[in-house]
């Protein structure tokens, strides 16, 4: 589904590369993690594969599915199926939360030639989507993330991933920031969404997120390559000696 | 230029502009007004280029004896307001048309058309009639308001005895490419009365549009506005208001094209606890659009509160001009001064030139304002097209927030929903 190749990415202003040779596929039905310390270039994967601004590739290939992503606008990636949950959301103050949802839903349908969904059927997929994540009336009515607890935010993220069904799923730093509660219902969330045809890539800093959302294959990612890959049983190697036993043997 | 000869300038172009014009005759009362405001035009003269208070807007396009013609092809939408129960009170090139006007007649009020009022002998409209424009050249001359004085023959005058059971609707229609409109408003909201007042239009290629509106203690005046698309138009209005105690003062103004725009509100809060909000959203696209805001509201009694909401949307090297000031008199203790004004510049070509005022003689008051001029957040727009919103899409929904604050102004939610949509209308319209 997701295949990454010796991708190579440096800072557009800076001239400072952060990924040096990245090399990554993920199968659909499958959930990969990737670990790694501060600084590795965890998220600035997830941000070039999305289409963010700032970053330049100087070598290398990622495609879904065959098509190439790199140069597509972000809005086409995500109507090719790529979704990204951001580490931090954005506020969006004067959009309300639904009117958010329903544009991007019926965008990305647009940009499917479907049709658009019915007011009618959008809020009763809405209301079901938002009820399995607690979120509740008043947060779908609340400005884009304005004034959103961290937990809140998080939750909104699944939502939407809820919502608009994406075949390759990134997850940034999703349980930064969240309780022992939350965790567990955004897990939940994004458990409800594996199936034979998604694929997911959990970016964390920590193994307890990967209690909860079981990885089929864990890599471990420093200063801009991936240096290991292994089974769940690697989340659990660095959970008990941290980065540093890993980071040795591979130097 | 040196200031006599800036002031020699100035009454040259008072003087040419009133041999240009017929100006309305008669021994009635309204002859005297029209009179006097002739003399304060040859006095002061006509604003120039150099004036201070026309720093960022040339007035030179409001004084030529040529009107430039404004295309009247414009694409097909339904009326504003079209959906709200309203009585519909029509002028086309500036002139009354009863044909397509509703009845002048409603409970609670007293509507009759300015050449009907100034024909009478005695009238209310007297005490309010050029004086609160006269009022309103302290401390800066305002000689185009006092130019329509002197020589408006249309407008309408009403009276608010009671709360009035619908919106009283100004539909200005433009039917000649070079029409000209001077319309002067005479409006007066006795104790304890309510008027909604609504103007849509452009009126004409160039338009000249005087209100004054003087609001007894314990009315209430809303007037919302949606200034015509046409591309080439030029207006300049000017609405005088003086509020009495426990009044209520509330004007939303929306701007869309046109090649120059300006808004003059001129606000005297004279009763204790009145209030007055003034607010405006502006969309402004290409490089002849020039849209000026100047609001002058001063504050002589206590606890009155005042609240000035200004948001522009300026792309393809459109121009925007805020002047606004709040002036708190000496013993006008407990005021409320609010001012915010700001600007989303969509490009590097379009500007915004604000000149925030404050002015404080009273020692126990809470006053602020603020002025921004930005572009779209970057970070906002990259979220939205990760979610499969297209990058123009995106623009627009974050420029519709941007002014959502400007709108939320407005209390009536049926106009403010008709203002709203049409916005994201006429938004998609790309030049």
């Amino acid at each position: 589904m997701l295949e990454i190749k010796g991708l190579k990415v440096k800072l557009e202003e800076e001239d400072k590369a952060i990924l040096k040779g990245v090399d990554l596929k993920v199968n659909a039905g499958e959930v990969h993690a990737i670990m790694g310390p501060n600084g590795s270039g965890k998220s600035t994967l997830s941000y070039v594969l999305s289409g963010r601004d700032g970053y330049e590739v100087t070598d290398g290939t990622a495609t879904l599915d065959g098509d190439d992503l790199l140069d597509l606008e972000p809005e086409e990636r995500a109507a090719l199926g790529l979704f990204l949950a951001f580490q931090y959301p954005v506020e969006i103050p004067g959009v309300g939360n639904m009117t958010f949802l329903r544009t991007a839903v019926n965008a990305q349908r647009k940009a499917r030639d479907q049709d658009e969904l019915s007011a009618a059927d959008f809020l009763k997929l809405v209301r079901a989507r938002a009820k399995d994540l607690k979120i509740d009336a008043e947060m779908l009515k609340r400005p884009v993330n304005v004034g959103f607890s961290g937990g809140e935010k998080k939750r909104n993220e699944i939502l939407q991933m809820a919502m608009l069904e994406p075949r390759m799923c990134i997850l940034d730093e999703t349980d930064s920031g969240l309780d022992v509660d939350a965790m567990k219902l955004v897990s939940d969330g994004v458990n409800a969404l594996r199936d034979e045809g998604r694929g997911f890539l959990v970016i964390t800093h920590y193994q307890r997120l990967l209690d909860h959302i079981k990885p089929d294959v864990v890599h471990i990612m420093a200063d801009g390559r991936i240096v290991k890959t292994g089974g769940p049983e690697l989340a659990l190697e660095v959970e008990t000696n941290g980065y540093a036993d890993i980071l040795a043997e591979v130097a | 230029m040196s200031r006599a000869a800036l002031a020699r300038q100035k009454i040259e172009a008072a003087e040419a502009r009133l041999d240009g014009l017929i100006l309305p005759d008669g021994a009635t009362w309204a002859t005297e007004a029209r009179r006097a405001a002739e003399a304060r035009v040859r006095a002061a003269g006509l604003p120039q280029r150099r004036d201070e208070y026309w720093r960022f807007t040339n007035p030179a396009p409001l004084l030529s004896d040529e009107v430039v013609p404004s295309s009247t092809d414009l694409p097909e939408e339904s009326p504003v307001f079209g959906e709200v129960d309203r009585l519909r009170i029509v002028f086309v090139d500036g002139i009354f048309d009863p044909a397509q006007s509703d009845a002048l007649e409603m409970a609670g009020l007293e509507i009759e058309t300015l050449a009907e009022a100034t024909a009478t002998d005695i009238h209310w409209a007297k005490s309010v009639f050029g004086v609160l424009e006269e009022a309103g050249q302290k401390p800066v001359d305002r000689s185009l308001a006092a130019l329509n004085t002197a020589s408006a023959e249309e407008g309408i005058v009403i009276r608010a005895t009671a709360k009035a059971e619908k919106p009283v609707a100004l539909v200005y229609l433009q039917s000649a490419p070079a029409s000209e409109a001077m319309i002067h408003h005479v409006i007066r909201v006795e104790e304890g009365a309510e008027l909604t007042l609504l103007e849509t239009g452009p009126a004409a290629a160039r338009f000249s549009k005087v209100m004054e509106v003087d609001v007894a203690d314990r009315g209430t005046f809303h007037h919302v506005r949606a200034q015509g698309r046409a591309h080439e138009r030029l207006a300049h209005t000017h609405a005088f208001a003086r509020l009495g105690t426990e009044s209520v003062y509330k004007s939303f103004t929306l701007t869309a094209n046109g090649r120059l725009t300006r808004n003059e509100h001129v606000v005297e809060l004279t009763g204790d606890d009145a209030v007055a909000h003034i607010a405006g959203a502006c969309v402004g696209d290409g490089s002849d659009f020039l849209h000026d805001d100047t609001v002058f509201i001063t504050h002589d009694a206590v606890n009155c509160e005042s609240r000035q909401v200004f948001k522009k949307v300026l792309r393809n090297g459109a121009t925007g001009v805020f002047q606004g000031k709040i002036l708190v008199k000496e013993g006008a203790q407990k005021t409320d001064g609010y001012q915010i004004s700001q600007s989303l510049l969509l490009d590097d070509d379009s500007q915004f030139l604000a000149k925030p005022e404050l002015e404080i003689y009273a020692d126990d008051v809470a006053c602020s304002h603020g002025s921004t001029s930005g572009a779209i957040d970057d970070e906002a727009l990259f979220y939205l097209r990760s979610r499969g919103v297209a990058h123009e899409d995106a623009t627009d929904l974050l420029t519709l927030a941007f002014l959502a604050e400007a709108l939320d102004e407005i209390e009536d939610e049926r106009l403010a929903d008709d203002l709203r949509d049409r916005l994201e209308n006429w938004l998609k319209r790309r030049k």
